[in-house]
């Protein structure tokens, strides 16, 4: 996509907006709509933004497969982490209550962890599924370069 | 005038998804099916469900689309016409149809406050949640605390996913497709 000026000026102006406006959704969660969920898939969104415009291997350059790697896992531990941590304080599996010195802040401790999980998760893992099938389609195997999803909005209707 | 943006909004989803079945160009298709996803975005949004908007139109719209897309990319662009038509699929579809709505006939009216999803869990949710959890989105409170289980279960699905499309589809096979 070397020609399209306008798309990748525009581009690399909104992925910072893009990723400031996740890291808004993952930690006001608390206060307003949104949460690890939904913060992972705009990260996610932007790093496929940023895939489609610059090309993949780009991407990969930004972001390491074996990042993605550590990554997809890392969120699910972290979950799992404060549940073993609160069964350890003396508590029941992932009862925030005796995380802190008080509940309340026990409370805000946990929910703040475990979205930090889910969020770390989903971001990792949906850019992970976007990189297997975008990679998937570059060569067929006799080694020709066939159709990238980067290249199919400008194909013409067959 | 809610009622008009409902009849608005419920209609133009409707001939989206009518105009989704009929194209035979599967990349008109994908952007349809986003633009649906916009839709019944805007409409949960009208529903007060500010949340499940807000994923709405992150997954179903956004990166949803793009991996559909991508599948487009790996197979081909146009509908294949089938050779016969299909009186099973549409057999079961129709009997599956059929079923469901005959299931909501018992349900509650819509927001009725006697209905027992309103008079189980939900009233302890919106009472004590404040002074148990301390956190003013109540559904942040349900979702990572009170349902954390569930929430953790739902993490895990989105590892496996992903576990599974790499099984299949195969991260590193492309560096493998260089050398050779």
């Amino acid at each position: 996509m070397k020609q399209h000026s306008i798309l990748r000026i525009v581009t690399k102006l909104l992925i910072p907006l893009i990723l400031l406006f996740a890291l808004y959704v993952q930690f006001h969660g608390d206060f307003g709509p949104g949460g690890g969920f939904q913060a992972g898939v705009i990260v996610a969104a932007g790093l496929v933004l940023y895939a489609l415009v610059f090309g993949l291997d780009t991407a990969s350059e930004v972001i390491k497969e074996w990042v993605l790697m550590v990554l997809v896992p890392l969120g699910v531990l972290i979950y799992a982490g404060v549940g073993v941590a609160s069964l350890l304080l003396g508590g029941n599996f992932l009862d925030y209550n005796v995380l802190a010195h008080d509940p309340v802040h026990g409370q805000h401790l946990g929910i703040l962890l475990v979205e930090l999980g889910v969020g770390v998760t989903v971001a990792a893992a949906l850019t992970t599924i976007f990189f297997a099938f975008a990679g998937r389609g570059r060569r067929n195997p006799t080694g020709q370069r066939i159709a990238q999803v980067a290249d199919l909005a400008q194909e013409p209707p067959r | 005038m809610s009622t008009l943006i409902d009849l608005i909004l419920l209609t133009l989803m409707a001939i989206t998804a009518i105009a989704a079945l009929q194209l035979k160009d599967l990349f008109g298709a994908v952007m349809l099916t986003g633009i649906y996803s916009l839709l019944s975005a805007l409409w949960f949004l009208i529903l007060d469900a500010a949340d499940v908007s807000f994923t709405e139109a992150a997954v179903g719209a956004g990166i949803s689309t793009v991996l559909m897309l991508g599948t487009l990319a790996l197979t081909r662009r146009d509908e294949k016409i089938p050779s016969h038509p299909r009186i099973l699929p549409l057999f079961v579809v129709a009997i599956t149809g059929a079923i469901l709505v005959y299931g909501t006939l018992d349900m509650p009216a819509f927001a009725d406050p006697e209905a027992p999803i309103h008079t189980h869990v939900a009233p302890h949710y919106i009472e004590k949640s404040g002074e148990e959890i301390g956190v003013p989105n109540i559904v942040t409170s349900v979702l990572a605390s009170y349902r954390g289980y569930d929430t953790l279960g739902e993490t895990t699905v989105i590892f496996t996913a992903c576990i599974g499309v790499l099984l299949l589809l195969g991260i590193g096979r492309r560096r493998e497709d260089d050398e050779s």
